[in-house]
């Protein structure tokens, strides 16, 4: 939380401020005197949740590293094209509508009824990020289809049959309209988890996205070493560097911003767990890919780090979302900070509280 | 982006906004917890009426609630909550305080507390039938001179879908199931709704909840809530809680009135010196421009699982998809990078 300068880290050599410097639970804390609410216990339901954790399965983690997959290869397809290297147009290609199917099915399949699936496409709401994401991700797909399906013709089909001058024609438009298309797609599935009131999806919708479309480009870049020819796979060597260091800045600049108690779900149980490796597995994976991309082994397994790196990443990000809804400290204390400190600064309209009128007479009993 | 702004937060009229011509005056619920007396009339109501299946039938554990919190299958749940005297006071103090910072012009009385509402106090928790305004006024004044708090009491609170002024889980949704009515409540159509489950993540207050079970289950995997008897309004009805409530705890109607009739309710307790009450959702300014479920409370909205302070999560949704705007120009940065700087 921004909202409340005092909500920030605090550096420990402040006597007694009460406040801790990482994770971990905190039980009771002393407030400092300036705020003006002293009721520092914190109150809930029975231990309830206040807000509904989403209803998702691992369906929705997969989707998030798939779509990762599929646009950050169209990418690497695009940039193949461009650059005249066929294995990395091939690969990014088919691995692009691959991702992009896959993504898709589990997409379905997580629904209450699959069966009505279609009623995605029923309207176009731009308040719904999943709307949107569910027209980018057709729209992707239609032109990452049409890309590979140049692709298939340029090796099965007769050169001069109509096909496949027709495919030849379509063939640039698609390239860059999936390579357009990409970037949505690997940006909005952060938008999706922020705009939910669980906290920690929620607050880190600032820096997000950066983390969702660095693991994109860090999972296609892995994908593509891979499978790549050591002798075309420069680029991807180049993209899984670039990726993997933004992923781990942008990482922890969301933490930062996050503040202790909402980045608590990051650093806690097995969300905490899958980001430590996820962590490792991407960094290790883009040093691996400098240093010995240029070896087949070298390059295969440092391709794998960082596709394993970038799935830790979307489970590990998704679980800290569920368990900071499910936690009603996660929903009430940030909450309450916020509205001590717009109190605090003196205003007095915008609480979902409110007391008696102002125009009411002053009780008996005479003023303080 | 104004016109966005004007659509996702702040004061509005929800059902100009969805564009009804000519609608009816916009309805709500006010439910006073400090009459409630905990009789769950309108949770059996509710299920009754909307044909809920049954969901689950534990003892919790939790005072007299063992129907848990609001979700699929109870679109009505009515909260118990012990306190000592100590809270009590705690209470009466944190609601004193929200007048002094609501309203700084006006002095506040050094008298003692009164005794609590909605709870035993000496006199015990009588139902309205059993005590007059007067003596109950009396009461109060009488325990407010002695100085007394009582050691004991109980809270009770049937709460209910908030009917936002702006909803998350409307504007989230995908398929466009969840509609603003004319009556400007929020409603998922059964028929539309693919159970996504977006709405559910996005509810401020974890009302909305995808139903489980498997086909034998009606709407089983679609999203349910409370549709403020959609069905009952339609026919000029009032909705089943409130028709069923004994003590007029749930009241039912135009949710301007509401506000008025809850402001006058709110100002009297205070004057009787009941500091504790406080209104909850009646102020359009807040988080969510208000809700059309509004409340008395008798402590701190945590207390009843309620969030101090929501705010709908598409009020930041512009800027959202400009942050990601900007991290797709990086990633295709990145990857023109890589092909671009290639040959070495
Ligand atoms: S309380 Fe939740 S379910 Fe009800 S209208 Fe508001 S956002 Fe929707
Ligand atoms: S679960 Fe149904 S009502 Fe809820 S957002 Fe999805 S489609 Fe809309």
């Amino acid at each position: 939380m921004t909202t409340n300068p005092l909500d920030a880290d605090r550096p420990p050599e402040l006597p007694r401020s009460g406040r801790r410097g990482g994770g971990g639970d905190v039980r009771r804390r002393r407030r400092d005197e300036s705020i003006m609410v002293p009721d520092a216990e914190f109150q809930s339901y029975y231990g309830h949740q206040v807000v509904k954790p989403a209803p998702w399965k691992k369906e929705i983690p997969s989707y998030l590293f798939l779509g990762g997959v599929a646009a950050g290869s169209a990418l690497i397809g695009a940039g193949g094209a461009a650059a005249g290297l066929s294995s990395l147009r091939r690969i990014g290609r088919v691995t692009a509508v691959g991702a992009a199917a896959l993504g898709g099915a589990a997409l379905a399949k997580d629904l209450g009824k699959p069966s009505r699936a279609l009623n995605m496409m029923r309207t176009v709401k731009l308040t719904s990020p999943m709307s949107v994401g569910s027209w980018i991700l057709t729209a992707f797909s239609g032109f990452a289809g049409t890309a590979l399906a140049a692709e298939v013709g340029r090796s099965v089909l007769d050169r001069d049959s109509f096909l496949a001058k027709l495919l030849r024609v379509v063939e640039p438009p698609a390239t860059v309209g999936s390579a357009l298309f990409a970037p949505p797609l690997a940006a909005y599935t952060a938008v999706l988890l922020s705009d939910t009131a669980s906290p920690t999806w929620h607050e880190s919708y600032r820096e997000l996205p950066f983390v969702f479309v660095s693991s994109a480009n860090a999972a296609a870049s892995g994908l593509a070493l891979l499978a790549a020819p050591t002798a075309e796979n420069g680029p991807a060597r180049k993209l899984a560097a670039v990726s993997a260091a933004a992923e781990v800045v942008a990482f922890e600049r969301m933490q930062r911003t996050l503040g202790p108690t909402l980045s608590a779900p990051l650093h806690e149980g097995r969300a905490g767990a899958l980001l430590r490796v996820s962590k490792l597995l991407t960094v290790g994976g883009a040093v691996g890919a400098v240093l010995f991309g240029h070896k087949r082994t070298g390059a295969a397994l440092s391709g794998l780090a960082l596709l394993a790196g970038s799935a830790c990443t979307r489970f590990g990000v998704f679980e800290a979302g569920i368990e900071s809804a499910k936690d009603p400290r996660q929903t009430v204390e940030p909450q309450k900070q916020r509205l001590e400190g717009r109190r605090a600064a003196g205003a007095s309209g915008g609480s979902i509280t409110t007391s008696r009128s102002t125009d009411m007479p002053a009780l008996q009993g005479g003023s303080t | 982006m104004s016109f966005w702004r004007n659509q996702l937060s702040g004061p509005t009229d929800p059902v100009a906004d969805a564009a009804w011509e000519a609608p009816p005056p916009r309805k709500g619920f006010f439910t006073d917890t400090s009459i409630c007396i905990g009789c769950k009339a309108c949770e059996v109501a509710c299920k009754e009426w909307n044909a809920i299946p049954e969901d689950g039938l534990s003892l919790l554990g939790t005072s007299y609630d063992n129907t848990g919190s609001l979700g699929a299958s109870t679109w009505r749940h009515v909260a118990f909550i012990e306190q000592s005297g100590e809270r009590i006071a705690q209470a009466r103090e944190s609601g004193r305080r929200l007048v002094d910072l609501g309203m700084p012009a006006v002095g506040l009385p050094d008298t003692a507390p009164a005794p609590a509402l909605a709870g035993s106090n000496g006199h015990g928790a009588a139902g309205p039938g059993a005590m007059t305004d007067g003596d109950a006024v009396a009461l109060a004044s009488e325990a407010a001179a002695a100085g007394t708090v009582p050691d004991f009491r109980w809270l009770m609170s049937s709460d209910v879908c908030k009917h936002c002024t702006h909803a998350a889980c409307l504007d989230v949704c995908p398929t466009g199931a969840l509609f603003r009515t004319e009556f400007g409540t929020v409603v998922v159509q059964d028929d539309v709704c693919n159970g996504c489950g977006y709405c559910v993540a996005a509810c401020p207050f974890g009302v909305i909840e995808r139903r489980d079970g498997d086909a034998t289950v009606k709407n089983s995997g679609i999203a349910q809530k409370c549709t403020l008897c959609y069905d009952r309004l339609g026919a000029g009805q009032t909705p089943a809680c409130a028709q069923a409530c004994p003590t007029t705890s749930i009241r039912f109607g135009d949710l301007d009135e509401l506000r008025e009739v809850a402001q006058q309710r709110v100002d009297t307790l205070h004057a009787n010196g009941y500091t504790e009450a406080r209104l909850y959702g009646a102020d359009p300014t807040d988080g969510v421009g208000g809700t059309g479920s509004v409340f008395l409370l008798l402590d701190e909205p945590e207390v009843y699982g309620l969030p101090p302070d929501p705010k709908v999560t598409t009020a930041d949704l512009p800027d959202m998809f400009r942050k990601a705007g900007i991290a797709g120009l990086t990633m295709l940065g990145m990857a023109a990078a890589a092909f671009l700087g290639r040959r070495r």
